[in-house]
């Protein structure tokens, strides 16, 4: 049977389990709908954790970003798995003491102001829809790649499984879909990784193998090799890499601390029954998340060396069908620059901009070697080959030569992972509306069936904002992204961080450190990423820090300024000193 | 009886802030700061310095927030403040 034909049936499977879930987990009560009645077992909890945090990106772009990043890749390896140690030690435990149903809440009470609770729901809402468009374009890909339909239809058809269990079964439906979908895309992610660990190394488990010795009969460590190529082609080496030590620092402290802050993963750890089970259920989630994340660097390693061997110095005329396939989808493109036939790649980018296929009436005009003309600028550099990053986890089993089946799984995979991570934000957002926005601001004495009316109707209207910036992504999704975690960073995690462990922090504090916190970051980030990219390099920044990293500064800003401010004006009220000293104890 | 709750509160910020010292050892320290000194030892085909930049703190991850899970319930027991006995 051919990828596609496998791919409609492991979907088609998949999509049944979920639409299954959603139908037996209606939710019947806000508490239901917001936090699952926080009945869910830790355990569980964790495997949901996991899905709702590996979105998309973390599926489909991590490993070829690393593959290409080198040494620099651990920003997101680390960036993306020591904020749950902060999680664990700073924030879960205490919060799920706390006892409401979102992020907001918490800071809206423990800074006895609606001023706070705005801004907290303001930030959330931001993060949350920077996030959710993203996800929506990565279902819209996976369908128009693997299944040939129109990106628009493949966003449609996500939707409607997102709306299905999100609206019908809140926090319940989406907790029971994510642990399917857990188990989908950590499988999907794992099968290749043994097969090509085994093809590259003779070792079955990629964390290993990737250390081990090369099956090529050289004798060398996979990983000298790999260096040995990229110093031979002219690359810094691939265990060392080239971003600045003081970037490479301050970025993963922006994503560690953002991840910590971020509301959807955050309002996970409100739903287990206790204290205990919330610290624990952190220590799960990342036992499931380290599974992925310290396979993806190993998944890097060998798609590098895979690339290089398969390309480098070979004549155009024996590259391998996969080769051919995705240079038609402009994602791997050959220009030749010296008119030799034999592909060179070296360091630089081989053309201006992203490869532009000349076409007459919709046929695809070949060069001399026969391969696809592009219309863009060759850049001087002697490097003839464009790749886009995003390939490689899709194109690993055709490159290693695996079966159809598995080019199938990873299409499910994908489609797991964005969708269970859409439908954490999605919840995010409608519980701000319903819960913070109209039941703690505008409509008081709503009642609780009525709450869950407009939570539904929020969560509707979300998916279909979602999904519009799905099918239509706004120029600048991937410098979003940087803003999510910056934001996140330099206003959540400050704010709930001192709530607990500064009894005296009060509102007048807080809330100037968090708007400072955030306007620090959005205008760095806006200045160099939307008004003035032309300056976005390191001789302009500040510090050296990039501004994926510029979040660290901003937690450290609105640290400052919190207690500063916090020093003039006078302490909260006796009650909520009581509240502060009461979180801290499990009972 | 009164329970002993500021002494509670001590003992869990103090276990706070070795485990966090840990957490930033392995991961700053050892995965970015050292690691170019730490790139001349190797451990099988891995870099030293590489190896916990992309592998290692991330099992220390793991092991520091049982550690915590353990130290706490404990603590929880000790100080009469465990959610599950009256």
């Amino acid at each position: 049977m051919d990828v596609q034909v496998w791919t409609y049936i492991l979907v088609g499977i998949t999509f049944a389990v979920y639409i299954g879930i959603a139908i037996w987990s209606r939710a019947g009560s806000t508490s239901e709908f917001y936090v699952a009645e926080g009945a869910v077992n830790p355990l569980t909890n964790g495997m949901a954790t996991a899905a709702d945090w590996m979105s998309a990106a973390s599926f489909l772009s991590m490993a070829g970003l690393i593959s290409f990043m080198g040494y620099d890749g651990a920003v997101y390896l680390m960036g993306w798995t020591g904020g749950y140690v902060l999680l664990a030690l700073l924030l879960a435990p205490y919060l799920r003491k706390f006892g409401k149903f979102t992020v907001p809440d918490f800071i809206g009470d423990r800074y006895y102001s609606q001023i706070a609770r705005t801004v907290a729901v303001i930030c959330a809402l931001f993060v949350s829809f920077t996030y959710v468009a993203g996800q929506m374009r990565g279902v819209g890909l996976v369908f128009s790649k693997f299944l040939e339909v129109d990106i628009f239809w493949g966003v449609i058809i996500g939707m409607a499984i997102v709306f299905m269990y999100a609206v019908l079964g809140g926090m319940k439906g989406i907790t029971y879909t994510q642990v399917a979908q857990y188990c989908i895309l950590i499988f999907a992610f794992m099968v290749p990784a043994f097969f090509i660990s085994i093809q590259l190394t003779g070792n079955i488990i990629p964390q290993i193998g990737f250390g081990s010795t090369a099956t090529d009969g050289s004798g060398m460590f996979l990983l000298d090799k790999l260096d040995q190529l990229h110093t031979e082609l002219g690359f810094a080496e691939y265990t060392s890499g080239t971003k600045s030590m003081q970037d490479v620092f301050f970025i993963t402290v922006a994503l560690m601390v953002g991840t910590a802050g971020l509301p959807h993963v955050i309002v996970r750890f409100f739903t287990v029954p206790k204290v205990k089970d919330a610290r624990v259920s952190v220590g799960y989630a990342l036992i499931f998340i380290a599974i992925l994340y310290t396979t993806a660097p190993a998944i890097a390693v060998f798609a590098r060396t895979n690339l290089i061997e398969t390309v480098s110095e070979q004549p155009y005329e024996e590259m391998p069908e996969w080769f051919k396939t995705w240079e038609e989808t402009a994602l791997l493109n050959w220009v030749d620059k010296n008119n030799d036939g034999i592909i060179t790649y070296a360091p630089g980018a081989a053309i201006l901009g992203t490869p532009d296929i000349q076409r007459t009436d919709g046929e695809i005009v070949r060069g001399t070697n026969g391969e696809a003309v592009l219309n863009n600028t060759q850049t001087l550099n002697t490097n003839e080959l464009y790749v886009d990053r995003d390939i490689m986890v899709l194109a690993n089993p055709e490159i290693a030569r695996l079966p159809n089946w598995v080019a199938a799984l990873v299409a499910a995979g994908g489609l797991a992972a964005a969708l269970s991570t859409a439908a954490g934000l999605l919840l995010v957002i409608s519980t701000s509306v319903s819960h913070d926005l109209i039941k703690k601001q505008i409509k008081k004495d709503i009642s609780d069936k009525a709450e869950l009316r407009y939570a539904r109707i929020a969560a509707g209207l979300a998916v279909v904002v979602a999904g519009y910036f799905g099918i239509n992504p706004p120029g600048f999704v991937a410098e979003v992204v940087a803003i999510a975690f910056g934001l996140a960073a330099a206003s959540f995690f400050p704010a709930i961080v001192l709530g607990i462990f500064y009894k005296k922090m009060n509102r007048e504090g807080a809330v100037a450190g968090m708007v400072s916190g955030l306007l620090f970051t959005l205008g760095y980030i806006v200045f160099f990423k939307i008004l003035f990219p032309d300056y976005n390099t390191p001789e302009y920044w500040w510090f050296g820090i990039s501004p994926e990293g510029i979040g660290t500064l901003g937690m450290l800003v609105n640290l400052v300024v919190s207690l500063a401010i916090g020093m003039i004006y006078p302490e909260p009220p006796e009650e909520v000193q009581e509240m502060v000293e009461n979180i801290r104890y499990p009972r | 009886m009164e329970k002993d709750l500021r002494g509670y509160w001590k003992k869990n910020l103090q276990y706070l802030g070795v485990l966090l010292s840990i957490w930033f050892t392995v991961s700053y320290g050892f995965g970015i700061l050292l690691a170019p000194w730490l790139n001349n030892f190797k451990m099988g085909g891995f870099k030293l310095g590489f190896w916990f930049a992309q592998q290692g703190s991330i099992y220390v991850f793991v092991a520091l927030i049982f550690v915590y899970v353990y130290l706490m319930n404990r603590l929880d027991k000790q100080f009469g403040v465990s959610e599950e006995e009256g």
